[in-house]
């Protein structure tokens, strides 16, 4: 399902000492299928723009579409919209509230009223997506499991309801790096499969790099860069100027292409890295 | 959502009332309640009305920000104002059906109504032109005096200082958990009264289960840092009585006699 966000504009406590411009003119527009990842620091207006994807809250000014509905029109049933977009928060293992696993994941399905059958299907296959056993954990306390496994647990409960687009905003925050491997796995996974719509929101370059297929950078509730990664990472001075930064290794290539200009510096992971190198070294020996 | 509510919030404008001791402050609106009630007749609130206005003006919170606190009082002072209007006995103005409206009710009705308002608005003003902080040091440097007698003012203070600041907090929580509990498909605004409550569910044990891991970590952390209540415990900021403190503490105390004399007088 694709995405068009055309002049949005939104104001936090408008006509208050407090007034601040969260989004400010932002246009995006996202095909269908398309990886997208969100980039930009605290502050910067990403959380706010993926709540109005979700018809949270509403554009001061703008307008949205979703697929062939145009979501800050009149009227609009927005019961309708949250089935066809599935919104993971940050920390969402906070959202949980069920005795059980299995009834916290059953509770977006049944908000959207189907059938015992189908909810069961669903809430096993959701658990099989994010790597949790459904017979070892169904019966459990969402509260006695680990922060990783109840981050999954969250995000299960959101894809139960099979959005067509997933919003995933910071889902590694607070993870140890091998927490944020496996989530980041099975969101490229899962992506791979059905070929949905997906947002991944960051701070960080490096989880985004090797995953999406466009990056859209954000400061100051405004987009300030997007593109291919390659493209947008050949603006490091840029990216650095508004406190991001490029990949670690990104950097270091960049670094090695000032000592010889032959080595190409478009690089976005280690394994790449180590393709391009050995080719620097090939080509020297022969010379 | 939630961000509507106004109660207790600060309105910084950096103006003279700001900078104003807070022990002050308080004791000014303390006196303020009093005269409100002091006053009798009319003439009486030219008198409140002059002291309120132009402490509205010196504090720059504009006046329609502090109408729309009065807003969710709104029903309370619409009950009082019907119930004046029409069980106050007197001389019969005019009848509707079996309500009868007395001048002596009107003059009730209105005079009632416009003491509450002046009541929340100066009090208001209080918690608008105060910060939360300098508040609850107001108060406990207030009830210092009472230690003797076995009132914990530290420890009530530090408990409000607390309240008030975890108050954003937990609404900017209510508000997060709220969002994705509808990203969910949760229903929080339609149904009759039991289906309702049934889903406040989804929002209040999340909310609970935060609450209380807040409170765990901050007493944690408190105690880290070798907190353990008032006692020997110096400010980085002491609070200072000046030359604009003791001249506002004259005008409260004018007010108050203006009224009192008002009172005899008429």
């Amino acid at each position: 399902m694709s995405i068009k966000i055309e002049n949005v504009t939104y104001i936090y406590n408008p006509k208050s000492p407090f007034e601040t411009k969260a989004l400010d003119g932002i246009n995006i527009e996202i095909a269908d299928g398309e990886f997208i990842g969100l980039i930009g620091h605290t502050g910067s207006g990403k959380s706010t723009l993926i709540q109005h994807l979700n018809g949270l809250i509403k554009p001061t000014s703008g307008k949205i579409t979703v697929g062939d509905l145009v979501i800050t029109g009149e009227k609009v049933k927005l019961a309708d919209l949250r089935k066809k977009v599935g919104l993971v928060f940050q920390y969402p293992e906070h959202q949980l509230f069920e005795e059980t696993v299995y009834k916290d994941i059953a509770f977006g399905p049944k908000n959207l009223n189907l059938s015992e059958s189908e909810i069961d299907e669903r809430v096993r296959e959701s658990m099989e997506l994010v790597k949790l056993d459904f017979e070892s954990l169904k019966e459990r306390s969402p509260f006695e499991l680990s922060g990783g496994q109840r981050r999954r647990v969250a995000i299960a409960g959101v894809l139960a309801m099979k959005p067509d687009i997933l919003i995933l905003d910071e889902p590694t925050a607070g993870l140890d790096p091998r927490g944020r491997d496996e989530i980041l796995e099975q969101i490229k996974y899962l992506h791979d499969k059905y070929q949905n719509t997906v947002i991944l929101v960051s701070h960080s370059m490096e989880d985004i790099a090797k995953l999406v297929d466009r990056i859209i950078v954000m400061h100051g509730g405004k987009i300030e860069l997007q593109g291919f990664p390659r493209e947008v990472f050949k603006q490091s001075k840029r990216l650095e100027s508004i406190g991001l930064g490029i990949p670690q290794i990104t950097h270091l290539m960049e670094k090695l292409k000032k000592v010889d200009g032959s080595i190409q510096e478009e690089v976005l992971t280690v394994e790449e890295a180590k393709v391009e190198i050995l080719r620097w070294i090939r080509s020297n020996k022969d010379a | 959502m939630l961000k509507d509510i106004t109660i207790g919030q600060h309105y910084p404008t950096g103006s003279a009332i700001h900078k104003m001791d807070p022990r002050v402050k308080i004791i000014i609106t303390f006196i303020y309640i009093v005269s409100l009630f002091v006053v009798n007749n009319f003439i009486g609130y030219i008198y409140v009305i002059a002291f309120l206005l132009s402490a509205i003006l010196i504090s720059k919170v504009p006046v329609t920000y502090i109408l729309k606190g009065l807003k969710p009082l709104m029903i309370l002072i619409g009950i009082t104002f019907m119930i004046n209007i029409f069980m106050t006995a007197g001389e019969v103005v005019f009848r509707i059906g079996p309500f009868t409206i007395t001048e002596e009710g009107l003059y009730q009705a209105f005079f009632m109504a416009l003491r509450l308002v002046f009541l929340v608005m100066g009090t208001s003003l209080l918690t608008l032109t105060t910060s939360p902080i300098a508040l609850t040091d107001g108060i406990e440097h207030i009830l210092n005096p009472f230690k003797r007698i076995g009132v914990p003012a530290h420890e009530l203070a530090m408990m409000m200082t607390i309240a008030l600041r975890f108050i954003p907090t937990l609404l900017e929580e209510t508000d997060k958990i709220m969002k994705a509990q509808i990203a969910r498909g949760a229903d929080f605004e339609s149904g009759n009264l039991i289906s309702r409550a049934k889903g406040l569910v989804p929002l209040l044990v999340p909310l609970f289960i935060s609450s209380f891991r807040r409170a765990d970590e901050l007493a944690m952390a408190m105690e880290a840092r070798c907190y353990r209540g008032g006692e020997n415990r110096t400010r980085m900021k002491e609070l200072k009585t000046q030359g604009k403190d003791y001249f506002a503490l004259s005008v409260g105390t004018l007010l108050i006699a203006l009224l009192i004399v008002n009172r005899i007088w008429f």
